[in-house]
């Protein structure tokens, strides 16, 4: 079998162990061994992949292979990964370790919460493995639909609503994907859906690709929180539960601007170029707008969901940019803002699981009664602001640095919008940190509060560590994506 | 000379051991381990100098440019590249000793000051950190690796202004402080963006025909990089973070706030200096005329202060005013021909590094002594605390500009700078530098002589600070002593030649005639402890007395912008839009649907007659239409 066939394998045969398993012990056995399985085999992946490429294997894709599943309409199943793939995976399977570590707790149908999860992470590892449309759209429908009853029924708040805004939304963007993808697919002419295929025929005609190209990166565009289509992040966020909370923002966001660019921009490279403006000022909008939004909330996930609108604008606006540079950083600009979020949920999950409240003029002075839980909150707020040494610095820079390669006085503006991002979002994390950390607590239930669990712990500096290792050295992970965009990038110019 | 890497990574790694140690380390041990780097640090730097200066110049008459380290750290792709490394040039060498030798100090002196603190192993852990990125900061290979560890030192400002993280005002500062320097950052990211993108490279000296290419865009992308350096440097208008900033540990204010980090600006425009001159003398005079003004309007805000602590920000403020000014002054790279202010800018950062920080750290004892910032709350504790009171007057001696102490020999070459720039601005600097002698001496004068608070004595006796303290402010008083000796001129000069230092008398005489008067005019005023004359100048003045006591409302102006018009008119506006009308219009979209699935299932009522009806009514329409179409 192929060694990335097991990325979804393992997830759904941790299900199967969770199905048969009796009590929370054995949940957590299954869990913590599958999620520790998946984070090996990314590593490992990652290793293969760098030593393949240095014995100078150049395929687009490698650890390719597939079989046909539905002969009628030639669909697919064929997988492969490139640097990007590689990059995703990885950080997937990082974000589903300490998430299941920051569901320790759950007990209330902890055994269906973690199979959704399970699926969820089928949908989500599937996605990133796969090279026919169809089954790529398959797999992310199958992560999207565990997102309804996993905040439906485990949320909290205005949680029905929530879910439904949530899932309906992202169902519109997966329609437009749909009616996109079979457009490509019957424009293209190609005998398969295979998007190396597609791409390497490179005959949609430009009229077609106009129409697609909207349609297609509005469609994924949505999950990667493209204003004016990112509405359901703060409320659906606000309701989900921490691990949710972590995989949706920190990898199922992800899957959006990973598709604007492997299938919109990649597939459609004529349209990307002639209309690209129209979502650079988007996501140009984007970037300021969640920011500026983001300094008024008074609820710690708001803040962090309009945070998110921010720097998933810059993914996508790195994106449109089409150059190497740029994509390179929104790629890394996926990881970190991954893995940043991640954290914060899972931050924001503990220290809402003690204090029962995530408005920050009722919290005060956590950091003298949760000393661990605050330092790390205040690491995470400083990856975020792009401290160098942390990760959200090296993909901001290299971001920058590519958009100013495209010299234009439009794209030189929109750059400049895009860069006073750093002010604003030191103004609303240093406020949010100033408020709930510093100054002395003021509320005298908070003052038996204790700090984090070894489970907690546990997630938390694992997501600390790789923040850090991707800001100090930053050099392999870029290469390895580098690598890859070259030929992407030289495909869509030409 | 590998081992200056060791300059670097050994702070690093105290702060990384310290940092997750944490409290689990004694406070002393913890304490003990990082004074020990520094010490390290300092020792390795002095050496470096050493060997540096040693080894003389190579056969064009200037010290040789080492890189012993550089690696690319982050490619961009398109020939641009972040690259970490060090750099050896004379400046880069005289801001390691100076780093290293006042953090040393402050080190020490931490020992006793923070001595019971809450947060003391946090305290050193911090230090390291801020030590280790102002190193790196100054060592810095190319303008990229300058800007990391740039945002590096903002960080630990941040962390150590706010170290008191209780106190409501501390945090407030160091809000205050990041985010204003944040602010000017973004020009200084800018600029480097320009910088990197006309150039090709982030290098501090590009290729000729790069340059050439960049011409046009040059004096853009280094007028964006000032106001970077404006930012860290506390120029006006974005020094209203410095003064507040005052919140945090006295002797991290020695450190950072007056020694090292603010000068930070003042180093940049020094690196870049060679393009300054060459491609943008524009530019390089209107960081002149931005410095002059500052130096201006922070002495005139010093002299109506009266938490001791301000005084000496402002003071502060001002000084990097001069240092800027005689920068910002020259007109040639030739030291002999109107290049001279480079040399003085640099000497006098030096100078003042050793002697402010020697403030600072003498304030902090008084602050000990007395538990108090405030003025009012001391006078007359010359007989209680000798020894900070000898080394204090040695200060504000120096920093008046006396004879012969440092500051009077690096202020006399900028004067002499400004007098070659031109008359106008050699006489408003000169007017500085009195206004300057004025209110130190009534700082001075306020702390040891005058009015004793002799309540407060009686309650709590001010003493002697132990013996930690009193090193350091007895080691920065000697360096102040003889450091005006040092013949600047052959280490750092701004063609690299060997240049020897001539006192202008003419200028000399002057400046010391005015600080002079300042001294004199402040020991009228000052010295006994009736102040009529103090006192009935302020009530007479007393509007402008209370502008210049409230720094002319700057901090309210910039209150205004961001609480009414960013917060309330933008982000509020931003956020209801988004909730409202964009969230709205889905949520609206959502309801339409609602409605209309509502409206339309009366259709399927289940009535056979309904159904008979639309589908005679149904076949009758197509028939008309099909009818029509024919």
């Amino acid at each position: 079998m192929n060694i990335l066939s097991l990325f979804p394998a393992i997830p759904l045969l941790m299900m199967l162990g969770l199905w048969i398993s009796k009590n929370l012990k054995q949940i957590h056995a299954v869990m913590v061994t599958g999620a520790s399985a998946l984070l090996a085999l990314s590593v490992a992946l990652v290793v293969l992949y760098l030593g393949m490429r240095a014995d100078g294997q150049i395929a687009a894709m490698l650890f390719t292979g597939g079989f046909t599943w539905y002969a009628p309409l030639n669909i697919r199943y064929d997988v492969g990964v490139d640097g990007i793939s590689v990059a995703m995976l990885l950080l997937s399977s990082v974000i589903v370790f300490t998430g299941t570590f920051a569901s320790w707790k759950m007990t209330d149908g902890a055994k269906e919460f973690f199979m959704w999860f399970c699926l969820l992470s089928i949908g989500v590892f599937g996605f990133f493995i796969s090279l026919d449309l169809f089954t790529m759209f398959m797999f992310y429908e199958v992560a999207l639909i565990p997102m309804y009853l996993l905040i439906g029924v485990w949320g909290t708040g205005r949680k029905e609503y929530s879910a439904m805004k949530l899932t309906l939304m992202l169902m519109g963007g997966s329609a437009l994907i749909l009616i996109g993808i079979l457009g490509i697919y019957f424009g293209s002419g190609a005998t398969t859906m295979n998007i190396i295929e597609i791409a390497s025929l490179h005959n949609i005609p430009l009229p077609l690709q106009k129409v697609w190209f909207p349609i297609v990166f509005i469609g994924f565009g949505v999950l990667g929180a493209l204003f004016p289509f990112h509405t359901w992040s703060p409320d659906g966020h606000a309701s989900a539960p921490t691990a949710v909370s972590m995989l949706h923002a920190g990898v199922l966001m992800k899957l959006g601007g990973y598709g604007c660019f492997r299938v919109a921009m990649f597939l459609l490279p004529d349209a990307a170029q002639e209309l690209s403006w129209i979502f650079i000022i988007l996501t140009a909008v984007s970037v300021v707008y969640g920011a500026f939004s983001a300094c008024v909330q008074t609820d710690l996930k708001y803040i962090n969901a309009y945070s998110s609108v921010s720097h998933c604008g810059l993914v996508l606006f790195a994106i449109l940019m089409m150059n190497t540079t740029a994509t390179t950083g929104a790629v890394l600009q996926m990881l970190s803002h991954g893995l940043m979020t991640a954290l914060f949920f899972a931050l924001i999950g503990m220290i809402y699981g003690r204090t029962h409240t995530r408005d920050i003029r009722e919290l005060s002075g956590l950091m003298r009664i949760m000393p661990f839980l605050s330092v790390c909150y205040v690491i995470a707020g400083l990856a975020n602001l792009g401290l160098p040494g942390l990760s959200g610095f090296v993909a901001e820079m290299t971001i920058f640095n590519g958009a100013f390669m495209e010299n234009d006085t439009f794209h030189r503006v929109v750059t400049v919008i895009a860069c006073t991002s750093i002010v604003i979002t030191a103004v609303y994390i240093l406020r949010l940190i100033g408020k709930i950390l510093y100054g002395t607590c003021t509320n005298p239930e908070h003052l038996k509060l204790t700090d984090a669990t070894w489970d907690e712990r546990l997630a938390v500096i694992v997501l600390i560590v790789c923040i850090a290792g991707l800001g100090l050295a930053p050099m392999w992970i870029s290469g390895m994506i580098s690598d890859s965009v070259v030929p992407m990038i030289s495909h869509i110019l030409n | 000379m590998e081992y200056t890497i060791l300059i670097l990574a050994l702070p690093f790694l105290s702060f990384i051991l310290l940092g997750l140690l944490g409290t689990k380390l004694r406070p002393g041990v913890a304490g003990g381990i990082g004074t020990i780097v520094t010490a390290a640090v300092a020792l390795l730097s002095w050496w470096t100098a050493f060997s540096y200066f040693g080894a003389g110049r190579d056969g064009s008459g200037v010290f040789q440019t080492l890189i012993p380290w550089n690696t690319v750290w982050l490619p961009f792709g398109g020939g641009l590249h972040i690259d970490l490394g060090i750099m050896l040039d004379p400046i880069s060498v005289m801001m390691l000793i100076v780093i290293s030798t006042v953090s040393l100090m402050v080190h020490i002196y931490s020992f006793g000051y923070m001595k019971g603190e809450r947060g003391f192993q946090r305290y050193y852990s911090f230090l390291s950190l801020f030590t280790m990125s102002m190193l790196g900061l100054v060592v810095a290979t190319n303008i990229f690796q300058m800007y990391i560890f740039w945002e590096l030192v903002g960080v630990s400002s941040y962390l150590l202004i706010g170290f008191y993280y209780t106190k409501k005002e501390a945090v407030a500062a160091s809000k205050k402080a990041f985010i204003v320097t944040r602010f000017a950052d973004l020009g200084f990211l800018i600029g480097i963006l320009i910088y990197g993108f006309y150039t090709g490279s982030f290098s501090f000296t590009p290729d000729a025909p790069a340059i050439g290419a960049a011409k046009a865009l040059l004096p853009l992308a280094l007028g964006l990089m000032f106001i970077g350096g404006a930012g860290k440097s506390a120029m006006f208008p974005l020094h209203i973070w410095l003064p507040d900033a005052m919140e945090g540990p006295t002797p991290v204010s020695a450190l950072i706030h007056a020694a090292t980090m603010v000068v930070a600006g003042v180093y940049l425009v020094a690196r870049m200096f060679p393009l300054f001159i060459d491609y943008a003398p524009g530019v390089l005079h209107v960081t002149a005329y931005v410095g002059a003004f500052t130096a201006l309007y922070a002495a005139v805000v010093a002299c109506v202060q009266s938490d001791i602590k301000r005084v000496l920000a402002f003071s502060t403020i001002s000084q990097i005013g001069f240092m800027i000014v005689a920068l910002g002054v020259c007109t040639s790279a030739d030291p002999h021909e109107g290049g001279l202010g480079y040399m003085a800018s640099m000497f006098h950062l030096f100078t003042h590094a050793m002697f402010k920080a020697l403030l600072f750290l003498g304030a902090g004892c008084i602050i000990h002594a007395v538990h108090s910032n405030e003025m009012s709350a001391m006078g007359g504790l010359r007989k209680y605390m000798p020894l900070t009171h000898i080394t204090f007057l040695v200060a504000c001696l120096s920093i008046a500009g006396i004879w012969p102490l440092s500051g009077f020999f690096s202020k006399d070459e900028i004067l002499a700078a400004c007098f070659r720039f031109s008359p106008a601005m050699g006489v408003l600097m000169t007017f500085i530098a009195g206004l300057t002698a004025f209110y130190m001496f009534r700082l001075y004068y306020s702390i040891f002589w005058g009015k004793e608070n002799k309540a407060l004595h009686q309650e709590h006796r001010p003493h002697e600070a132990p013996l930690s303290m009193t090193i350091p402010l007895i080691f920065l008083a000697a360096v102040t002593l003889v450091a005006g000796w040092i013949p600047f001129g052959h280490f750092v000069s701004s063609d690299g030649m060997a240049y020897d230092i001539h006192i202008d008398w003419t200028v000399a005489s002057v400046s010391l005639g005015v600080a002079a008067a300042g001294i004199l005019l402040a020991t009228w005023m000052y010295l006994r402890e009736d102040r009529t004359v103090a006192d009935g100048l302020a009530a007479r003045f007393s509007g402008l007395h209370r502008a210049a006591y409230h720094r002319f409302y700057i901090d309210e102006v910039y209150q205004f912008i961001t609480h009414r018009i960013i917060f309330a008119c933008i982000s509020a506006p931003v956020a209801w839009f988004d909730r409202h009308v964009v969230d709205g219009f889905m949520n609206m979209l959502a309801a339409v649907t609602e409605k209309v699935s509502w409206g339309i299932r009366k259709m399927q009522s289940g009535y056979v007659q309904r159904y008979a009806i639309w589908f005679l009514g149904g076949a009758l329409g197509l028939v008309i239409v099909l009818l029509l179409a024919i």
